[in-house]
């Protein structure tokens, strides 16, 4: 089902509003969205950074070495906060999302999604604290 | 069913992996990206983390770690290229492609490391 | 009466122009009709109800897309001039008139009505609904369709293919609705191209709804109820006909 029905009359001349290459700086809750969004390009570097290391401790002590100093050089230190703060942001602007697309029932009632976003966030709280201890416990 | 997309499969594997990464990378970025190499911890000694990433479990855990988020990014990066370079619509399946086909490369790699470390 | 206010209105004038123009009109108080019919009749624009339910007044205000008989003045500083545009994303054909052809095309497209093959369309029969049912998808059946929303998601303006807030509410809307049928139909609809998965989540289309449709919710809840539906027929071939 497509055309006819909905159509322009004929004979108007419509003016089509162009749209900018940067839209996205125009409103500020675009500009936050597409931060957002690209805060996966960190989720997806970090994600190889580990796998990488992964292979160096694999590899034995030396290759592991060499590797944990590349971690302390100034350029991947610069990255790290960059990435810190992109995984964060992440987090802070995800968490309040689930409610969104899970709808938990008690009973008839549907609970409300401050209680399942503030659920998620305790629990991100907990796993962060369980990863810490196990990496730290020495 | 008519011509369904596969795009509900990556949108569950984005969903699945944005809700790994925001629980656990803040916190290993933390660690292993600025605690760690600027001594504010002590690291943990080379024999240990061998020990920790070598136990089925930690594998198993590293293997979700790193392939969920990578199909997070996928998903993510493909629709965030398509709206900022104001992509053709001739162009949607070759960046899809190269997004997906990326995440599943590293997510073989990952497989084959995590299977194969001593 | 000394109060006045300054209105910067898009002006589209098909004959002469070849883009929009602004046009500055100080007016007292009561804007847009004050202007038709004192200062200017040649301003061109939508209205009919004056009370937020025909859904045809709407226009940016200052940039935000709006129901202009919904907002009241007092709202805007006088002391500024109010710039008023036609809805974005959509073209112009006058004025503050829009086409909306599109997004006609669009909410026809996702079978906003009952689908059952039990029965004619012709017949005269009744399905009866409980109140809880009802309740199901009410909130989205309050949609007066006035395109904020669409005006809200960049989306719209980016992606031609998709399908916009209002028609997928509208398409939860009849899914829910406990006499309907047609979840299949237009779902086909919906997953081709970029109908459905264009969205990113920018959850503009909610903030700016004059009738608290929430449509990005009901976006999401599609997009959830779709990858279940494609997980299930993944993992239980043989449970999906
Ligand atoms: S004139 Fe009817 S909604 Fe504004």
């Amino acid at each position: 089902m497509s055309g006819g029905a909905h159509e322009p009359a004929a004979g108007l001349k419509l003016y089509h509003p162009p749209m900018s290459l940067w839209w996205w700086l125009e409103r500020r809750a675009y500009f936050k969205i597409v931060v957002r969004e690209l805060t996966s390009l960190f989720v997806g570097a970090f994600a190889v950074v580990t796998l990488l290391q992964i292979r160096a401790v694999g590899d034995g002590p030396e290759p592991y070495a060499a590797f944990a100093a590349m971690l302390g050089s100034p350029a991947f230190i610069t990255f790290s906060v960059v990435a810190f703060l992109a995984v964060l942001f992440h987090a802070l602007t995800w968490f309040p999302l689930v409610p969104t697309t899970i709808v938990l029932r008690v009973g008839e009632q549907r609970v409300p999604g401050n209680i399942i976003a503030g659920a998620h966030f305790a629990g991100w709280l907990i796993v962060s604290v369980v990863v810490a201890y196990i990496l730290l416990r020495g | 069913m008519a011509k369904r997309t596969l795009t509900p499969f990556w949108w569950f594997l984005m969903g699945a992996g944005g809700m790994v990464s925001a629980m656990l990378f803040p916190v290993h970025v933390l660690l292993f990206g600025l605690a760690f190499p600027l001594g504010w911890f002590e690291a943990p000694a080379y024999e240990s983390l061998h020990a920790l990433v070598a136990h089925p479990i930690t594998r198993l855990y590293l293997f979700v770690f790193i392939f969920l988020p990578l199909f997070h990014a996928a998903h993510r990066i493909r629709y965030t290229v398509y709206d900022l370079f104001r992509v053709q619509p001739s162009m949607h399946q070759p960046i899809a492609v190269v997004c997906y086909g990326a995440a599943t490369a590293g997510t073989i790699a990952a497989a084959y490391t995590l299977l194969t470390i001593s | 009466m000394a109060e006045t206010l300054r209105l910067e209105v898009s002006r589209y004038r098909p004959e002469e122009d070849s883009e929009p123009t602004l046009q500055s009109y100080d007016v007292l108080l009561d804007a847009l009709n004050h202007v038709k019919n004192e200062i200017d009749g040649s301003l061109t624009f939508r209205w009919s109800c004056r009370m937020g339910v025909c859904g045809s007044c709407g226009m940016m205000a200052n940039g935000e897309p709006k129901l202009t008989c919904a907002v009241p003045l007092t709202d805007y500083d006088p002391a500024q001039p109010i710039r008023i545009e036609p809805l974005q994303f959509f073209p112009v054909v006058r004025d503050l008139v829009i086409d909306m052809s599109s997004f006609l095309e669009k909410l026809s497209n996702v079978k906003p009505w009952i689908i059952r093959d039990d029965v004619e369309a012709t017949e005269a029969v009744e399905f009866k609904q409980t109140p809880a049912e009802l309740d199901a998808y009410k909130q989205f059946s309050m949609c007066i369709n006035c395109m904020l929303c669409y005006s809200a998601c960049p989306v719209i303006g980016l992606e031609p293919e998709f399908s916009g807030p209002a028609a997928i509410a509208l398409a939860q809307r009849y899914n829910l609705d406990s006499r309907d049928k047609g979840k299949e139909e237009r779902m086909d609809v919906l997953d081709a191209h970029e109908g459905l998965w264009g969205c990113t989540y920018f959850g503009e289309c909610t903030k700016v709804c004059p009738k608290n449709v929430d449509p990005a919710g009901a976006i999401q809840l599609y997009k959830m109820a779709s990858a279940t539906d494609y997980l299930k027929s993944l993992l239980l071939p043989w449970g999906s006909k």
